[in-house]
């Protein structure tokens, strides 16, 4: 591996600071909310880790087209990057929302369209990673995870629009008609700590998917020495 | 009836913050030690390719 870039050990740096701001404002800073109480503070690392979730199963599908353009394995390995940090924050997701669910609708899950989006495309990338491990030809292995994550992106983008064109119970973010009021009638210190964490995760996310890719190319040259020491 | 105030519900907020950073400080972790391991292998192989320069 080469060696870490000073970028990146910044960027580290910056990673843990923007997570302790972030956790400042969304447990001291931002007010309780007065009908959920405290629970309601989950919601900004609910909402930061949807965001960078959905974000990284988009990106993995354009890397996906990318690589199939080009038969780069660089886009293969920021496409597996993208899939594996975006699904430990995507399961972040749906346990910090459970959490929310049950004091808020009085049970840890229910069968509502975002909710069922949401673990479908948790189990997609899920099934990525098991069924990628049973291909040992790397360049097939990039081109089904190429085509795999084509196929797996529109479920992302279905779950972000679910609650838009169907009936549910979960809390809509914005849409056209909220954008004349309120965003979901937060306080000016709670859309602080709002905007705060979606920042903060974006940033942790860049930060996570820079170390992965960087494992992937390590990966890569083990198999390649391995390869060699087996001719 | 409307509740006149706000529920507890100090104890959820407490397990989704453990478990967020649970989650993430494991993540971290697996990244360091598979990096650790393959960085482990990588010393192996080459030390393998020095002593036997044919293959």
């Amino acid at each position: 591996m080469q060696s870490k870039p000073i970028a990146l050990t910044v960027l580290d740096i910056v990673s843990v600071i923007v997570l302790g701001i972030s956790t400042y404002l969304a447990l001291v800073f931002a007010p309780t909310e007065a009908v959920m109480g405290d629970v309601q503070r989950v919601f900004y690392f609910h909402i930061g880790t949807a965001w960078t979730g959905l974000l990284g199963f988009i990106i993995a599908s354009i890397a996906g087209i990318a690589y199939l353009v080009s038969k780069d394995m660089k886009w293969d390995r920021f496409g597996v990057a993208a899939v594996e940090v975006s699904t430990v924050f995507f399961f972040l997701t749906i346990v910090l929302g459970s959490i929310w669910a049950r004091p808020a609708w009085n049970t840890w899950w229910t069968w509502d369209p975002r909710l069922t989006t949401a673990a479908i495309t948790e189990l997609i990338y899920v099934a990525y990673f098991m069924l990628r491990q049973g291909l040992d030809d790397p360049e097939k292995r990039a081109r089904f995870g190429a085509v795999y994550t084509l196929l797996g992106g529109p479920s992302a983008i279905l779950t972000f629009l679910v609650i838009r064109l169907f009936r549910s119970i979960h809390p809509v973010l914005t849409n056209a008609a909220e954008k004349a009021q309120e965003t979901m009638g937060m306080t000016g210190n709670m859309k602080v700590a709002f905007f705060f964490a979606l920042f903060a995760f974006t940033v942790i996310f860049i930060d996570l998917i820079w170390h992965r890719v960087r494992l992937g190319s390590l990966q890569e040259k083990v198999e390649q020495l391995k390869l060699n020491a087996s001719s | 009836m409307f509740l006149e105030t706000t529920p507890n519900t100090y104890n959820y907020m407490v397990a989704g913050y453990v478990i967020s950073f649970l989650t993430m400080g494991i993540y971290v972790a697996s990244l360091y030690i598979r990096a650790r391991n393959l960085r482990q292998d990588e010393q192996i192989l080459e030390e393998l390719q020095k002593s036997d320069p044919k293959s």
